[in-house]
């Protein structure tokens, strides 16, 4: 039984269709420079296969609005091979390790001519049916606003401004609250004084002393407005 | 009573949940086999599926702030409500509850009014998702919650 689902398996694998054997492209979706600055382009393949000697990589420029793509790379036979008549003579430089399956190579000294799709294709003998990946390059003069700045800034604002309300409020009321038990105090201290007017010694000392502070208070109250 | 809050109650989580899966799902313009906005724009190309950020664009974060805004907001409101719901003396109103009702509804109204204004032309083929829609829908819901909250008292 056992040897016969042990067959049934191999059998099975192999008559897998050949697409799922088939080798798989990963650049970057898009990548975004400044004018004048470098950027690195990274290519890396995935195949089911050992990474063979005679593997080759690739890379295709087709400018933004135009239907032609020029080759700018080609890595084979273990040699690199740059741009040496095209757009990006000098300033192309292999990067990647082929036998880690990179095959990244650094732009430098980007232009607005820069601007457009670069494909990778990578090839690994036997296994070279796959499909090229394609990375856009988009050059700027100043780097866009990150994605996410302005949703934080708003939604860290508007949260600020909550807290600060609540805050404030709570705050007027706590001292509305305490300005109101004072007078309520001071209210309570005048009917005690009427009410005994005999224990005059200390409440008196007390009395005029709280009186004038407040006296003070008041008028400096006054000279501020 | 107990009827009516349970009523109200059950719209402010239904309120919750369209506007959190308003925010959420991907499916503000859709078309054939893509669907973008707010947060990916993501493509069906012959079975894979690929995602990409959307566009940085400041109106774009900007309607990304104001959803997130209201369904905070509106989670608020749920929270004051159920506090006052426990803490209000009798006869009392919602005012709280009603005020970050209100201002969730304002924040959609503004996010999906931004989002209708700047959406550039997808082409032939893209329309609206279910997300703007419930965007839309999850707005007047919200105003009328925060206004039966104005009116509404807190009896025994």
């Amino acid at each position: 039984m056992l040897t016969f689902l042990a067959l049934a398996a191999v059998a099975f694998l192999g008559t897998v269709p050949q697409q799922s054997q088939s080798i798989v492209i990963y650049t970057g979706w898009e990548r975004h420079a400044l004018v004048g600055s470098d950027v690195r382009l990274s290519c890396s393949f995935f195949s089911w296969r050992w990474t063979s000697d005679d593997v080759t990589f690739s890379w295709t420029f087709r400018p933004d609005g135009s239907r032609d793509s020029i080759s700018i790379f080609h890595y084979t036979g273990g040699a690199a091979y740059l741009d040496n008549k095209g757009p990006f003579r000098d300033r192309v430089e292999f990067v990647g390790n082929p036998a880690r399956r990179d095959g990244s190579i650094v732009l430098k000294n980007l232009d607005f001519n820069d601007n457009g799709t670069f494909t990778c294709d990578a090839k690994n003998p036997p296994d070279i049916v796959g499909r090229p990946s394609s990375v856009r390059l988009l050059v700027f003069e100043n780097v866009p606003i990150q994605a996410g700045v302005i949703t934080g800034a708003i939604i860290g604002v508007v949260l600020g401004l909550l807290v600060l309300i609540v805050v404030i409020y709570y705050l007027m009321r706590f001292l509305v609250a305490r300005r109101v038990f004072n007078l309520s105090v001071s209210k309570h201290g005048k009917k005690k004084k009427e009410g005994s007017q005999q224990r005059q010694g200390p409440a008196a000392s007390a009395e005029p002393a709280k009186a004038s502070s407040d006296k003070k208070k008041q008028e400096s109250r006054k000279d501020k407005k | 009573m107990l009827l009516i809050l349970l009523g109200v109650l059950v719209l402010h989580l239904i309120i919750l949940v369209l506007l959190f899966v308003s925010t959420a799902a991907n499916a503000w313009t859709v078309g054939g086999t893509s669907s973008q906005d707010l947060w990916y724009s993501c493509l069906t190309i012959n079975g894979g599926y690929h995602c990409k950020p959307a566009s940085n664009e400041d109106w774009i974060q900007a309607v990304q702030a104001l959803m997130v805004l209201s369904v905070l907001f509106c989670f608020f409101s749920l929270i004051a409500f159920l506090y006052q719901l426990f803490r209000l003396v009798k006869g009392g109103r919602f005012f709280f509850t009603a005020v970050f009702q209100i201002l969730a509804s304002l924040f959609v109204m503004c996010g999906a009014i931004i989002y209708t204004v700047m959406v550039p032309d997808g082409g032939a083929g893209t329309s609206f998702g279910y997300a703007y829609v419930l965007a839309w829908v999850a707005f007047p819901l919200s105003l009328i919650s925060g206004l039966i909250y104005i009116i509404l008292r807190k009896r025994e």
